[in-house]
């Protein structure tokens, strides 16, 4: 599969929208040249504020600016923008359901080499704990674009989810994301693959494998993980009778706990999930940590195997 | 949220509507206290001190200095203020029913399950709170993103913020007095509610804020000195930090926690305690 950055694409997309809506404006925290705000930077000097190592405050301007009319994007990384802001997320942004998004790159462990305090694995628990936040994690640089598009013309809080790595291209020029609405990758009847991020691709590279091994495997990108498509949920667990769901995040409050919930209240079904569980991981090369903490198509493949053994 | 700044009359005229005298600030501010003491006793909980000590400011603020117009809270050219030590929300709502903002009946409503008048200010529900607050430390930044705006939108509205000194604790304070002498929004004027009690005691004992105005001019902002409780000394202030271009001003007001209140006057036990209904007849009856 070719490859594309998903922030590389945040950033050209901010630059259209900046074009299009002189509302638009955006904050960073001295990452602009990795989170490639710099791109609207150099574009809308006026229209962009680089806070510095004040992640707090930026989180309160981009409220102020909000609620002055402004379609705020504010950005770093996923571990500083998410987990160190989380009170003022929730009570400048949530609470009164403020226009900002939050749109953070290098979340997961491919951040890599910068180690445990770089890598955000349970900023998807800590987003969805938030009321009104529309919570998005695109599987590649196409639904990235879309989602950032999305963001900026619906109403209310977002976290958008972004890795540091180049991630494989999954969806074909022209795709156009629906928020809320998950997206079946592949059709199959013996078991369900949810999985968000980059866990999209691994598991379409999971499906081939077993289809070799004649097990006929669904595969649902469950972009938006809050609202979740709960109709979807319910539909591969009527229709597959087996679930795994993919992510890369702590086991916690991510999307397994949200999809196990629909599952347990509408239709119980054997469920596995391929995720970090309950530890931090370490420096490393992206592709040594996934291999390291049990994020690839292999997981995936067992996975499958042993939930579809439960039906 | 609509644009009305077409349509309304206030365009015209950049004053404040109410324009009270001093000797009308005094008995107004007065009203406001006995309004505060009488919620927080109806409600049974709340924080009498904070309120007291701001009671004066906030007079100033609806009754003078900011262009606003009750009717309606969303005019795009108005004044805006922001409460960030959110709880002192009862004299705010106070000052709001007391402008028109909602019915002064409605005050008694205060702290009550489904009322507009939540325990600490929620922008979502009270006409005319800008911001939800509550947790401390985050207004400062919050007044920086809507001067902010402001500029951006060439609009001539002025942005206030009122803090209490307790708050400056917070880190985030800081990093916001740091982006504001950086952005330079000198249509913000900061005001803090220096009562020098904060809930366990004084903050002096606490976390010394000292020397606090100094503070402030190390971090790039035009300062100026005042007594809280005076409204001379309030009003000239605001039109000072108005003149003043190229920075931000903060307006240290020296205040006395409780203020109007003989037994809650620097008295840390009533920062967050309501009083009790004997108590409530002997405050209101000092502040006839």
């Amino acid at each position: 599969m070719t490859e594309a950055s998903t922030r590389e694409t945040y950033g050209k997309t901010l630059v259209e929208l900046g074009k299009q809506n002189k509302d638009i404006v955006v904050l960073d925290a001295d990452l602009s040249p990795s989170t490639m705000t710099s791109f609207f930077a150099r574009e809308f000097p006026d229209r962009f504020f680089d806070c510095g190592l004040t992640e707090q405050n930026m989180v309160g301007i981009a409220a102020g600016l909000a609620a002055s009319g402004k379609i705020v994007f504010a950005s770093s990384f996923a571990i500083f923008v998410l987990c160190r802001c989380f009170d003022q997320l929730r009570l400048c942004l949530s609470q009164p359901e403020l226009n900002v998004k939050i749109v953070a790159t290098h979340g997961g462990i491919t951040v890599g080499e910068d180690g445990t305090s770089h890598q955000a694995i349970e900023d998807l628990a800590l987003s969805c704990a938030l009321p009104g936040f529309t919570v998005v994690v695109p599987a590649d640089a196409i639904e990235a674009a879309e989602a950032v598009r999305m963001a900026a013309s619906a109403h209310g809080p977002f976290y958008i989810r972004l890795s540091r790595p180049k991630t494989p291209i999954v969806y074909p020029e022209g795709y156009r994301l629906t928020l809320g609405k998950a997206v079946t990758m592949r059709q199959g009847m013996d078991a369900t693959i949810i999985a968000v991020g980059i866990m999209v691709a691994k598991a379409l590279e999971a499906v081939d494998i077993l289809a070799r091994q004649d097990i006929d495997c669904r595969v649902i990108n469950m972009h938006t993980i809050k609202p979740l498509d709960e109709a979807s949920v319910v539909k591969a667990a009527s229709e597959t009778g087996a679930i795994v769901v993919a992510e890369e995040h702590l086991a916690q409050g991510g999307l397994g706990s949200r999809v196990a919930q629909v599952v347990a209240r509408e239709k119980p079904v054997p469920m596995e999930f391929v995720n970090l569980g309950d530890k931090y991981a370490l420096s490393g090369k992206a592709d040594e940590l996934l291999q390291r903490y049990g994020l690839t198509a292999s997981n995936i493949e067992e996975s499958v195997k042993s939930v579809v053994e439960r039906k | 949220m609509p644009n009305h700044s077409e349509a309304s009359p206030e365009n015209a005229s950049p004053s404040n509507k109410f324009n009270l005298s001093t000797a009308e600030l005094k008995q107004m501010a007065k009203k406001l206290r006995r309004h505060v003491i009488t919620m927080i006793a109806t409600a049974g909980s709340g924080h009498p001190g904070g309120s007291l000590s701001a009671a004066d400011i906030i007079t100033a603020l609806y009754f003078k200095v900011l262009r606003h117009n009750p009717e309606n809270p969303h005019w795009a050219d108005r004044d805006r203020f922001i409460l960030s030590k959110g709880h002192a929300a009862p004299i705010l709502y106070a000052a709001l029913a007391e402008t028109g903002y909602f019915p002064v009946a409605e005050l008694a409503t205060l702290r009550k399950l489904d009322s507009r008048l939540q325990g600490h200010a929620d922008s979502k529900f009270t006409p005319g709170v800008e911001m939800s607050a509550g947790s401390l430390g985050m207004g400062l930044s919050f007044a920086i993103g809507v001067a902010l705006a402001a500029r951006l939108d060439s609009k001539a509205y002025r942005t206030y913020v009122l803090l209490s000194d307790g708050e400056c604790e917070e880190g985030q304070t800081w990093e916001a007095a740091l982006s504001a002498a950086h952005f330079k929004p000198d249509n913000l004027t900061a005001i803090v509610d220096c009562n020098g009690i904060q809930l366990s005691g004084w903050t002096r004992d606490i976390m010394n804020l000292e020397p606090f105005t100094r503070k402030w001019q190390a971090f790039g902002w035009h300062t100026i000195d005042i007594d809280g409780h005076d409204f001379d000394q309030i009003l000239s202030a605001c039109q000072e930090a108005e003149k003043i271009k190229g920075k931000p001003t903060v307006i240290i007001a020296r205040t006395i926690k409780g203020k109007g209140v003989s037994f809650m006057e620097n008295n840390a036990a009533f920062h967050g305690k309501a009083p009790t209904w004997e108590e409530a007849e002997r405050a209101l009856k000092e502040l006839e």
